[in-house]
């Protein structure tokens, strides 16, 4: 579960206050709002990517307000993939178990079970500059869900992405965390995005993130 | 009703409205242009047609000039390796952080690529009068010695390395380290893994920068550690030594020498600078 208790987060001069949303285990949330209105803030700052000034963050029940990035458990994709332009989609889906020391044969388990799950068979050897928007995305999910975090953060992981692709990796993002079993927050400004994703669905209005009924 | 309502909307189509031909525009761009191109081609021909191939080969026999060349390029590289050192944290840090005086510290930088070469030789042989300079010289010698070459070159040669290396990192999205920070690594080990593989190029154009100025650094040599025959001598000194006897060809030849291993430098960073700009 994700849960932030009066949560202050700060960038630069914008900041927000007294920030409160729970995502029960396995559920996958939206964030939405309007552009600068603070989404982006709030994912990074549940992430450990920007301190809380205040309050708590809870993961699974665990106070991680003063973890470390690495320390979470989270899984993060950013809005545009920020994939790793020198390493092959391979060693992508592997890097979180590489950063861990685990045994070639793991990863090279995992980097097949995550390139099934997700379709990318054919682009494993591949580096990020030749692969298409809808690709890159996919790649972005695996290399995130390696180390199998029990979170999932996506910055508008469908912002850069044509009509049709867009609508192939919605039902392949609901797929992927209903398998994992994951809980999810997604940012978004889409509304037709948290309408086919959210269980529960949260908006970013006048500086406080109130839950929107179902 | 108003003039704009009389006027016939015809804006845009094609018997009303034409676009002057942007040819006078490009044809002036490549007139000024070629003023400064022509110069530099008219400097290296000029160069070229004073010296004759035995003049070349006869300054490259000479013992004083090999040993300048020598020691130009052991020095220069020395210089290139000691400023990235200095550089890839430098360019790092002030690429990534935000701190209190940061400013005051971006001019501190610039400061060797801004002062006259001479000032740069006479602080540097103040410095090492200094008890702190003297203490330094008992375990290595700098004034009027090899490694003073390599300072003063260095002292110049690291700046343009630094600015090099932040612009590099500049260009590198910090987004990618944020993600390998959430996968699981350290500050360190992000930078090793993701960043530093990405910089590799600018890595090689900062070396390589570094390399062709201390290449051609004189002033504060000269001021720091004199002009000695077969001890201090690198290449721009060779050339100023050459000349101080009137024995213009071989001070020639030593320069064409100089501007070969530029172009060749600078036809390098060319190469990996654009590779990092795309």
């Amino acid at each position: 579960m994700i849960a932030l208790e009066n949560v202050t987060v700060r960038a630069g001069a914008f900041s927000l206050s007294g920030i409160s949303l729970a995502i029960p285990k396995g559920c996958y949330g939206v964030l939405m709002g309007r552009t600068a209105c603070g989404k982006t803030t709030i994912l990074e700052t549940l992430c450990g990517l920007k301190p809380a000034r205040a309050g708590r963050i809870l993961l699974d029940g665990r106070d991680a307000t003063r973890l470390k990035a690495a320390e979470r458990g989270i899984g993060y994709v950013p809005q545009d993939g920020a994939l790793f332009s020198t390493m092959t989609v391979r060693r992508h889906l592997g890097f979180a178990l590489e950063i861990r020391q685990a045994p070639p044969e793991t990863i090279r388990a995992r980097v097949a079970e995550l390139a099934a799950l997700l379709g990318i068979e054919g682009i494993l050897d591949r580096k990020p500059a030749g692969l298409s928007g809808g690709e890159q995305q996919r790649v972005a999910l695996g290399r995130a869900l390696c180390a199998r975090p029990s979170i999932l953060c996506l910055d508008e992981p469908l912002g850069c992405l044509d009509e049709d692709t867009h609508q192939e990796v919605c039902e392949l993002l609901r797929r992927v965390c209903r398998e994992v079993g994951v809980t999810t927050l997604h940012v978004t400004h889409s509304r037709r995005e948290a309408e086919m994703l959210a269980d529960c669905l949260f908006r970013v209005e006048n500086g406080a993130v109130t839950r929107v009924a179902s | 009703m108003t003039v704009a309502e009389n006027m016939p909307v015809r804006v845009g189509t094609r018997e009303f409205y034409r676009v002057r031909s942007g040819a006078p525009f490009i044809i002036g761009l490549c007139l000024l242009s070629s003023v400064y191109l022509v110069l530099i081609v008219a400097l290296l021909l000029a160069d070229l047609s004073f010296t004759t191939q035995s003049n070349f080969l006869g300054a490259l026999r000479s013992v004083e000039i090999r040993y300048g060349i020598r020691l130009s390029l052991i020095t220069c590289s020395i210089t290139a390796l000691l400023s990235l050192w200095i550089a890839v944290p430098i360019g790092y840090l002030m690429s990534r952080h935000c701190f209190r005086g940061k400013t005051f510290v971006d001019a501190v930088l610039d400061i060797p690529i801004v002062l006259p070469p001479l000032v740069i030789g006479l602080s540097l042989l103040i410095l090492f009068r200094t008890p702190a300079g003297r203490f330094i010289e008992r375990f290595i010698p700098m004034t009027y010695a090899v490694p003073g070459i390599i300072l003063a070159q260095w002292m110049v040669a690291c700046a343009f390395a630094v600015r090099t290396m932040r612009t590099t990192f500049d260009q590198i999205s910090p987004r990618q380290e944020q993600v390998a920070l959430t996968l699981g690594c350290s500050r360190s080990q992000a930078f090793w893994q993701i960043v530093l593989p990405q910089a590799r190029r600018g890595i090689v154009a900062a070396g390589t920068l570094a390399w062709a100025r201390a290449l051609g650094e004189f002033g504060p040599i000269l001021i720091f550690c004199g002009a000695t025959r077969l001890r201090t001598e690198v290449m721009p000194t060779s050339v100023f030594l050459e000349l101080s006897v009137g024995n213009i060809e071989a001070a020639v030849a030593v320069s064409l020498l100089m501007v070969l291993a530029a172009v060749a430098v600078l036809l390098l960073v060319r190469t990996f600078g654009q590779t990092v700009v795309n």
